[in-house]
């Protein structure tokens, strides 16, 4: 049983096809990195898969379920969770309350509305745990926006590690960061337990590259090419997408 | 340690003040103060910590105390009263966060606006239920353990009670995991759905516990004015609650107070001096908006922080100098 089972999946805005019959396996424990140029369709595709755009045609299966048509809200509740291509996060609280609240979207203790979150000490040890696994721990008490734009980008990891998921999409993880940063998040990744699956948009081919075991090239909203590092880097369609040739 | 003094300080002198106010018409205005604060408080549920402006409270405030008025009138007793304009006021509450929570931004106001505007409209001309604009007057106020509440300084007492619980749980709703995942759903709505709350419904309770709280508010002015009239559900007593929390400081606990006191003073003292008694509250509306965009309360506090660091830094170098 494959992680994730993409079948027939179309998707048109305005009569424009951004998605054309797109069939994607991802096998449980598998690092599969998907390349393309800017208007590939990557991205879309991320968001059909957590459920925030709906797919014209096509079907989902996580785990073996399908998850097509469950709401955006309820995927993560089943092992899926993302980072964005954008930092998506809660700039003006602490890092702590960044973690905690990705902690407690899992919890039932996300209704109450009686018990002050900060004596939840269970929430908070859980927390500071996930941070210490980003080595950010001594920054929890730090509000979002006084920390850098490479730490930002390990809480988004730590956010999706925090509900301890069966499989991250990872949205351009390396994007806008430097040489130092990059290398912290290439390690970082590579120490995500084994049996979570990951699957990775981006465009630094070289990190990239190095982190993925297969991976799938699209252009105009099609998958042209898929399979190992050497078959993909050989292969005359992605030179032709990348080098014109 | 000088914030706890502040607190009990503060707290001794709300519950003194029918004993050192000394006139009962400024008794009165302070009643006045705490019910809509009351009011404010609920709103700022939404406007500030859920990020939904609402611009028909007056909705919610009003079908409290036309239900209550109702049910007394029917001949039916406090307790039941009460418990029906709760009932009511969530019931309507229900309703506007079915049809509002449907949009956001300009929608929502606009929706909200609307459905108050439809429930002041039938207050206004449905004369059969509501005696249109003569209103309904009710007989008495309540006697909670058979304590008479007629006299200003013993209603200013019950309200300050009222007051100070409403200021209870709202403290502790705005740090507990609800009040946090409300306030995510305001800065972040799209990470908060894939992180797996439903934002939806994180909306719809907050208007439901907003609304309670308008209920509040409502039965209390009820029981003030011991009167209802279709006023109470006008455009200009949502923009005016609306007013309170913006000028006062939204998202914050005490920014809606000041911002009721601010309102309630000037409508009732200031308007016994100066006859354009509106243009000064337009003035410093506006003053307001230019100087401490943030509102009163947050505004004022960088204020001290600004004056603090200038005295801190002249001390230090002065000290730097003599040395």
């Amino acid at each position: 049983m494959s992680a994730l089972e993409i079948v027939g999946l179309n998707k048109s805005f305005s009569g424009f096809r951004v998605i054309n019959d797109v069939n994607l396996f991802v096998e449980v424990g598998e690092r599969r990195l998907i390349i393309g140029p800017n208007g590939a369709g990557k991205t879309t595709l991320f968001n059909i898969i957590t459920g925030e755009i709906q797919p014209d045609a096509g079907t989902i299966l996580l785990n073996g379920q399908n998850i097509t048509n469950i709401p955006v809200q309820k995927r993560s509740h089943l092992g899926l969770t993302r980072t964005y291509q954008i930092i998506t996060l809660f700039p003006n609280d602490s890092l702590l309350k960044n973690i905690s609240l990705s902690l407690l979207a899992l919890s039932s203790l996300r209704w109450s509305p009686f018990v002050a979150l900060d004596v939840r000490n269970d929430i908070k040890l859980q927390a500071l745990e996930v941070l210490d696994q980003v080595g950010l721990k001594r920054l929890a008490d730090r509000p979002l926006n006084q920390t850098s734009y490479g730490e930002q980008r390990r809480v988004e990891i730590a956010m999706a590690l925090a509900q301890r998921p069966k499989i991250i999409l990872l949205d351009e993880p390396f994007a806008g960061l430097s040489i130092e940063e990059r290398t912290q998040i290439r390690e970082l990744l590579v120490s995500i337990p084994e049996e979570v699956t990951i699957v990775m948009i981006d465009h630094d081919m070289e990190v990239a590259l190095e982190f993925a075991e297969k991976i799938t090239v699209m252009h105009f909203g099609e998958v042209v090419v898929e399979g190992s590092r050497a078959e993909v880097v050989e292969h005359p369609k992605t030179r032709e997408i990348y080098l014109g040739e | 340690m000088r914030e706890r003094c502040l607190i009990i300080v503060t707290l001794m002198s709300l519950v003194s003040l029918p004993l050192w106010m000394g006139s009962d018409y400024y008794i009165n205005i302070a009643s006045q103060i705490l019910i809509w604060a009351i009011f404010a408080l609920a709103l700022n549920v939404l406007v500030g910590w859920s990020g939904l402006v609402s611009l028909g409270h007056a909705g919610l405030f009003g079908m409290a105390c036309y239900t209550g008025a109702w049910l007394l009138e029917a001949g039916w007793g406090h307790f039941t009263a009460v418990l029906g304009a709760f009932a009511m006021t969530i019931l309507v509450s229900a309703i506007f966060g079915a049809l509002s929570l449907r949009t956001r931004g300009i929608g929502f106001i606009m929706i909200t606006l609307a459905i108050s505007q439809i429930l002041w409209g039938i207050a206004y001309r449905w004369i059969g239920l509501t005696n249109g604009d003569n209103g309904i007057i009710i007989s008495a106020r309540p006697t909670p353990f058979g304590i008479e509440m007629d006299t200003p300084g013993v209603f200013y007492i019950f309200t300050l009670i009222v007051f100070l619980l409403t200021m209870l749980i709202m403290a502790i709703f705005y740090q507990s995991p609800f009040g946090v995942s409300l306030r995510g759903t305001r800065d972040q709505s799209r990470r908060m759905s894939a992180l797996g709350f439903n934002v939806w419904l994180i909306r719809f309770f907050a208007i439901l516990f907003s609304g309670f709280f308008s209920g509040v508010a409502g039965l209390l002015f009820l029981y003030y004015h011991q009167y209802v009239s279709p006023h109470v559900l006008s455009l200009l007593n949502s923009a005016e609650v609306l007013l309170m929390v913006i000028s006062g400081g939204t998202g914050t606990l005490l920014g809606p107070v000041v911002g009721a006191g601010l309102v309630v003073v000037i409508k009732n003292v200031a308007s016994a001096y100066i006859e354009r008694w509106n243009m000064l509250l337009g003035v410093i509306f506006v003053a307001i908006v230019i100087f401490m965009p943030e509102g009163l309360v947050p505004g004022t506090q960088r204020l001290f922080r600004w004056v603090f660091s200038r005295i801190k830094s002249i001390g230090a170098a002065i000290k730097s100098e003599a040395s």
